[in-house]
């Protein structure tokens, strides 16, 4: 952000955008005119996460204010600058790295505190995430604020276990009087925690091994599944969920679909209605990829 | 088929009780809490939360909130006045005394045409020397500074006091966010008005937005400041004045926005505030020399960069205009007699309204056009004002140019700051507006209200000091 708050860096494409649109808030992917994807090539460039000539796609989600741009700085070794408050990065950023031989490109999602689709951020984000299917998807948490931090963890585990969390700031944590235990975090949420300081580049390598080791897998866990304690509900999602798997065969996460579906959710509403959901069953392109 | 699914989600719905996403949301964060607090542990070392919280009970308090704030902006004003001074006059007796007629004088030895050297020599370098001598220092000064106030997290805390201040003029808290920003670039700052959600809030503060001084009108009024204001006052208290009326005009337009703001919510732009959260950040210690290093190549030379980029053809179109004649004088001279009754009704001169119309690409280069056309222009086709002489040192380069070739005063300075407050925004930023707005209407209203603004207040203040001086 710039001089006195602002920032000229942000400015390098102020995308042209009608003031209450809500939705492609983003640009669409340079050289993916010719990156061979059908249907869902177009989709996913004006989602930001086509792979391009890349190896596999990381997204990079978590809430404003985790250090979202530092880490993406540590992983891409640019030096974008990072402010500290929430809502800095507006104009996204995107970049690349290499790691053990396979090329990695990385694409930074709004910071936001859920996936409830409140705000034009929280689409963006959800769309992101569910259409985009990145290959990874590392969710910057605050140690600190655990408890603000999870819930969108917990959304984002519900959609894909293609998940690293990069549970970020444990220094200032320590110093605050905190320890966050991060083997009880990686097996409540079934995906692997890396606890990290990225203003010290701490942790760096070991988040890129876990990178590496969610991009190369092919048996990511399965989308967590939320119990709802109210039974009319439970029922509810279990009988939607099973329509959808029978419509969508291979939907990997039928149950957060239906749940939303039942929630009355227009963008998932409109993705039954054009087909674009059949699109999560094939199977994620990059695992063939990279072999 | 796809429809029987949407069909069968709504029949399902109707069954569950209305209030289903609201559990679903629970649950939610009931899991979460249950999670963070199986993973946490706590200890009593607790010492820098207190620190923490006794910092945000200064920095936030309705009263001292705001002392602290004008104390923390008066100290990075006065210390960027204060050390700017030496290398700016070492860059003006290096670039523009001797490396002027260094240039100059290789030139005529290869023997180039005079029109040649004229155009290069006396316009494209001395413009882009001006722009280093002018700006470089403060620059280099002041983002660094105010880069370290923003990784320690202090701007979200002037947002926090400034929240209910734009709640109650109707517009949206996060208008203080993307005000801040605005006072790095204001296209910048139109642009993170992405932020707020409600289009008649986000209008406001795109219309506002360039009441935030941006990056290129920093150095002008740091060097009215300099020059003029704190020329008045004896030489130790200078900096402190020169300072003081900095943070005055930077005052000046938060009021204006507020103003603004609160006009347009109860006028064309009517409705209510929308609630939100602001999280105030904890506070971290800045990383000293990665921030120096990031403002320096990210802020300063990128905006050097493009300050020369902008003045290299200005400096070009101010020598045609210059050495052009028409009839008995150059076309300059035409230009500013013509506009010279304009620029006395707002206290400023035909040679300022000139500059900011070659200017309009770039607010960086106004006074740099200033001191060139001035110097083009000469004593005599300048209508000398009225009004108190001001005595400058030798050292004061730039002020000495304006005083004793440009007749000026210090209400002409004064003045000047007002304008650079008050104006239209630059074409990078009117574009930036008409690409977020999507909207001739508003562009014209975000590009013309600033001006109109600034013509009364210049007008008003220029009518007062002569009714009683």
């Amino acid at each position: 952000m710039g001089g006195p708050g602002g920032g000229t860096e942000d400015l390098p494409t102020p995308r042209p955008r009608p003031a209450q649109d809500t939705h492609d808030s983003h640009d669409a992917a340079p050289g993916c005119a010719s990156c061979a994807l059908s249907s869902g090539g177009a989709r996913l460039a004006r989602l930001g996460l086509a792979p391009g000539r890349h190896d596999h796609v990381v997204a990079l989600a978590g809430n404003p204010n985790t250090g979202k741009s530092t880490v993406f700085n540590a992983l891409t070794g640019l030096r974008q600058h990072v402010g500290n408050w929430s809502g800095k990065t507006v104009a996204r950023a995107e970049g690349g790295f290499t790691y053990g031989g396979a090329r990695y490109r990385i694409v930074d999602l709004p910071g936001t505190y859920s996936l409830l689709s409140t705000s034009a951020d929280e689409d963006v984000a959800r769309d992101a995430l569910l259409f985009g299917r990145p290959d990874v998807v590392v969710v910057v948490v605050d140690a600190t604020r655990l408890e603000r931090n999870l819930p969108l963890v917990l959304q984002i585990r519900q959609i894909t276990g293609r998940v690293v969390v990069a549970l970020n700031l444990v220094d200032e944590a320590r110093r605050h009087g905190l320890t966050v235990d991060a083997r009880h975090l990686t097996r409540e949420l079934g995906v692997p925690v890396v606890p990290m300081a990225a203003r010290r580049n701490e942790g760096i390598p070991e988040l890129l091994a876990a990178i590496a080791q969610v991009a190369g897998t092919r048996d990511a866990p399965a989308p967590l599944r939320l119990v709802h304690k109210d039974p009319a509900l439970e029922e509810a999602v279990a009988d939607l969920a099973g329509r959808v798997a029978g419509q969508f065969p291979g939907v990997p996460n039928a149950r957060w679909v239906a749940l939303r579906l039942l929630e009355g959710d227009p963008g998932i509403e409109a993705a039954v209605r054009d087909g674009t959901l059949g699109e999560l069953a094939t199977p994620a392109a990059p695992v063939e990829r990279a072999g | 088929m796809s429809s029987d699914l949407l069909d069968e989600a709504a029949r399902l719905r109707r069954a569950l009780p209305d209030d289903v996403g609201d559990r679903v949301v629970e649950s939610l964060y009931t899991d979460a809490a249950r999670l963070a607090s199986t993973s946490v542990d706590r200890d009593d070392a607790r010492a820098r939360l207190t620190l923490d919280r006794a910092l945000d009970r200064i920095l936030t308090h309705r009263v001292w909130g705001f002392v602290a704030m004008g104390v923390l902006f008066f100290g990075v004003f006065w210390f960027t006045i204060a050390g700017a001074a030496v290398p700016s006059d070492l860059l003006y007796v290096l670039l523009v005394e001797n490396g002027h007629a260094w240039l100059r004088d290789v030139f005529v030895a290869a023997g180039a045409p005079a029109f040649v050297t004229g155009l290069l020599v006396d316009g494209v370098y001395l413009a882009t020397a001006w722009v280093v001598a002018v700006m470089l220092p403060p620059m280099a000064i002041f983002f660094p500074l105010f880069t370290l106030l923003e990784d320690f997290g202090y701007l979200p805390r002037v947002a926090f006091n400034l929240d209910r201040l734009f709640a109650r003029s109707g517009a949206h808290g996060k208008q203080a966010l993307t005000m801040m920003m605005g006072y790095g670039c204001n296209a910048a700052g139109v642009t993170a008005t992405r932020i707020i959600d409600s289009r008649r809030e986000r209008l406001i503060a795109i219309i506002t937005n360039n009441f935030s001084i941006c990056n290129g009108r920093w150095p002008t009024l740091i060097l009215m400041g300099t020059i003029f204001v704190g020329a008045v006052v004896p030489p130790g208290l200078a900096g402190l004045v020169a300072a003081g009326s900095v943070v005055a005009v930077v005052i000046l337009g938060i009021g204006v926005t507020l103003a603004v703001s609160w006009t347009l919510s109860r006028t064309v732009l009517r409705g209510e505030s929308s609630v939100y959260s602001l999280e105030l950040p904890p506070y971290r210690p800045p990383q000293l020399w990665r921030t120096l290093w990031t403002s320096i190549v990210d802020r300063t030379l990128k905006v050097l960069k493009r300050a020369l980029m902008m003045a290299a053809p200005a400096g070009a179109v101010i020598w045609l205009i210059g050495n052009v004649h028409l009839g008995d004088a150059s076309l300059a001279a035409h230009l500013v007699n013509a506009l010279e009754p304009l620029g006395w009704v707002l206290g400023l001169n035909g040679v300022i309204l000139l500059a900011y119309l070659v200017a309009v690409p770039a607010n960086e280069i106004i006074i740099p056009t200033i001191i060139m056309l001035t110097l083009t222009l000469g004593a005599n086709t300048v209508g000398a004002a009225p009004g108190v002489m001001l005595e400058l040192g030798d050292d004061a380069a730039v002020g000495s140019v304006l005083v004793t070739t440009g007749g000026w005063t210090l209400l002409t300075a004064v003045n000047l700051m007002l304008f650079t407050l008050l104006h239209n925004p630059c074409s990078t930023t009117v574009l930036t507006i008409w690409k977020e707005t999507r909207s001739a209407r508003w562009t014209a209203v975000a590009t013309l209200l600033p001006i109109a603004l600034g013509f009364i207040v210049c007008a008003s203040v220029a009518g007062v000091v002569r009714a009683f001086g």
